[in-house]
């Protein structure tokens, strides 16, 4: 079969299984957006900024376990992809996409809408390619596929040249099964030694601790952790990219850990002997002070990329391969073992993190006449049953969201962890809802970060996907606000919007359904009357109360066992007021 | 410590700047590289020195390895290894000093690949040291240029870094 640069580049994808391409034409691209044009199999879904088809790409990525496709033209269109591929490398998402790149005879001339895409992306994707011959076109985009889904995943820039995609230029075309790298070959299976060496650890501890991450969900080893955790009886605490790999409702559950996780999840890390790290980075925001991070732990370190072992913390027993695998050996190693748990030492254990839990880290003021941010959160939780996916942006309000919807499945928790990208939640949305229709996804975000993608609530209506978006709006960039508060004294530098937009005139104004509400006793009634609209995006604002800070903290600095509480240990609880 | 890293790397455009790029984002040091292709014309062979405690040099070598075109990696610092490295050195001349010039040449092995009125250009090759000590016994004040490849190695014995 003889094709053009362009039919290549669109009968590959198609040969990839790909369903949906985000995308904006342009200039560079024009050759392949004339052969979309003929076909139908791939359905593209016209975004309003390359940032949201970055974003939407990585919502349907996260959502799915498939890679997210992006299609982009040269210049800005590329530049403007980037904010969204950083997001995508940092949390470890296969995306590929696709830039235009201006004809290969003028690059380097400054040519019209031209930049370095394959210079500007290098920092953060995991790979790049310029194709430089329409012959070697299909063999890019397998490869490309190949690299974003194997090993570590992450996003893929393929740049093609304009000349590339000519229709007058047709070569033969038969799209490669299998691709072999000699310069890549991602670990899988883990090293039996050093498994059995964590298994033997593990079996000795008294104060053990499972600290799983996002490498569990895109690892597809929820299953595994599930019943690796069971088999032990201990603990385990999830980080904010990891919530929905254990069930959030489990009774071994201890919450999140880090620098809004529960004081008693971060207390166990503190004090725990044995900590089994399962796909999980040692981010700094997990951490907190480097040098005291549990001082009294032997570490065991599950991660398929060989560079994040001993990258921030040193490790007693690295174990480089897949999740799903290593923890497959390891509940088979368990299960042979004569030895069990040290039951005594386990129970004392538990009666201690049972008094951490009692402080109830996560308490708030139930009686205000304000809308607390954290019962917009539990009221959500409760009309969608648990069942919906959660999207968020950045700042308080992904906080709430991490702390208050109990996440029991994975991929239902999505949202920018490691880049921290404001803009995020509602293109993420969007690309969940293609992905999975018939679910209730929900975009958790604050009326900051909402309107960073606020032009996004045009392609929800062009491609009905009728997202719900609840809008925590305390009148401050929250989080900001709260730094402000702990750290400076108060002095609210520019932290503040006295030019919010009436986000209900808004929502209507892009063909969506706007709800302000105001009253705490009217939250429960918004959710039930915006769920029951299937076929609407619904704008829901929540007038939350403005001086609500996030609870608790480890502040900057400082370590797992110096957590800033609302009620610091040791005060008299006065059950009302908690 | 100083470390000496070899690496086999995929023979495409873009393949340096992964390499420098990784060093300046990460904040690693970077003391030289030099790279030229090798028998096989699809890979180049790349020499790099940098320094660091055991944890850095472990971190830089598992993210060279991360790089999707790094094929193979070592670090020849871990076992013993010949390093090599070529110096072209423009040095002032008179009628004075041109004899002392030849002999001290001679003495580190050099070669006087350029003669002209005023000036000669010594060859030398050896050790980073040596040349460092070469550029020392000349007089200051004579060098005019100096130009070096940054030190290249290879391991001793019958092993060798391929694919």
């Amino acid at each position: 079969m003889e094709l053009n640069g362009a039919q290549i580049l669109v009968q590959s994808l198609k040969d990839e299984g790909v369903e949906f391409l985000f995308g904006y034409p342009g200039g560079a691209v024009l050759h392949l957006y004339d052969a979309l044009f003929h076909q139908q199999d791939i359905k593209h879904i016209l975004v309003r900024h390359e940032q949201g088809a970055t974003h939407a790409a990585d919502g349907y990525a996260r959502a799915t376990g498939k890679p997210g496709v992006v299609l982009v033209t040269s210049g800005p269109g590329a530049t403007n992809a980037v904010t969204g591929i950083a997001t995508a490398h940092l949390d470890s998402i296969p995306l590929v996409v696709i830039s235009g790149q201006v004809p290969t005879p003028v690059i380097g001339s400054d040519a019209f809408q031209e930049v370095d895409m394959v210079g500007i992306t290098r920092p953060c994707v995991k790979h790049n390619f310029l194709v430089k011959d329409v012959t070697k076109l299909a063999e890019t985009v397998k490869k490309a596929f190949h690299v974003a889904t194997t090993g570590r995943p992450g996003p893929v820039v393929i740049d093609i040249p304009k000349d590339i995609t000519d229709p007058s230029i047709k070569v033969p075309y038969k799209y490669p099964r299998k691709v072999s790298m000699r310069s890549y070959n991602p670990v899988v299976k883990g090293h039996r030694k050093q498994i059995k060496k964590a298994v033997d650890l593990l079996l000795s501890a008294k104060k053990p601790m499972i600290y799983s991450g996002g490498g569990v969900i895109l690892g597809e080893a929820h299953k595994q952790l599930i019943e690796f955790t069971r088999l032990l009886g201990y603990p385990i605490t999830n980080t904010l990219m990891g919530l929905g790999s254990y069930p959030a409702t489990d009774k071994q559950f201890v919450g999140m850990l880090g620098m809004h996780g529960t004081y008693e999840a971060n207390m166990s890390m503190h004090e725990s002997d044995v900590i089994i790290a399962i796909g999980a980075r040692f981010d700094d925001r997990v951490t907190g002070k480097l040098d005291e991070f549990c001082p009294y732990a032997k570490i065991i370190h599950i991660d398929v990329d060989p560079a994040s072992i001993a990258k921030n913390v040193m490790v007693d027993v690295p174990i480089v391969g897949e999740v799903k695998p290593v923890l497959e050996t390891m509940i088979e190693m368990i299960n042979q073992d004569e030895r069990r748990p040290d039951k005594k030492a386990l129970a004392k254990w538990w009666e201690q993190i049972t008094k951490w839990q009692a402080l109830d880290s996560l308490a708030y003021d139930r009686n205000s006449d304000l809308i607390k941010p954290q019962y917009v959160i539990e009221q959500l939780y409760e009309v969608t049953k648990g069942n919906a996916f959660v999207t968020s942006d950045v700042g308080q309000h992904q906080m709430y969201a991490a702390q208050f919807y109990h996440f029991d499945k994975p991929r239902r928790w999505i949202n920018s962890g490691g880049l921290g990208t404001m803009g995020f939640g509602l293109p993420a949305a969007i690309g969940v809802k293609l992905a999975h229709p018939k679910s209730d996804v929900a975009c958790v975000t604050g009326e900051a970060s909402i309107q960073m993608c606020i032009q996004e609530l045009s392609t929800a209506l062009q491609y009905k996907t009728p997202v719900k978006i609840v809008n925590l709006n305390n009148r401050y960039m929250g989080m900001v606000r709260q730094w402000q508060e702990f750290t400076y004294e108060s002095r609210y530098s520019h932290s503040y919007m006295d030019t919010i937009p009436d986000f209900v005139q808004l929502a209507e104004a892009y063909g969506h359904v706007g709800m302000r509400i105001e009253k705490p006793e009217d939250v429960r009634s918004a959710f039930e009357e915006a769920f029951a609209m299937k076929d609407r995006t619904v704008f829901m604002d929540f007038m939350t109360d403005r001086t609500e800070n996030v609870y608790p903290m480890i502040e900057a600095g400082k370590a797992h066992h110096e957590m800033r509480l609302r009620v610091p240990p040791g005060t008299p609880v006065d059950r009302e007021l908690a | 410590m100083r470390h000496i890293i070899s690496i086999l790397i995929e023979n495409e455009s873009g393949a340096l700047s992964r390499v420098a790029g990784l060093f300046s984002a990460r904040g690693y040091n970077i003391e030289s590289l030099t790279v030229a292709p090798t028998e096989d014309e699809t890979l180049s062979r790349m020499t790099l020195v940098t320094w660091g405690d055991e944890n850095i040099i472990e971190q830089i070598t598992k993210q060279l390895n991360k790089l999707i075109d790094v094929v193979k990696l070592i670090d020849l610092a871990e076992a013993v290894h010949i390093e090599r490295e070529l110096m072209m050195i423009k040095i002032k001349t008179t009628d004075e000093t041109r004899e002392e010039i030849k002999r001290m040449s001679d003495i580190f092995r050099g070669k006087i690949i350029d003669v002209a009125a005023n000036s000669y250009v010594v060859e030398i090759t050896g050790p980073s040291d040596k040349l460092d000590a070469f550029i020392s016994a000349i007089d200051e004040a004579s060098i005019i240029e100096v130009v070096r490849s940054g030190p290249t190695g290879i391991s001793r014995g019958e092993n060798g870094l391929r694919l």
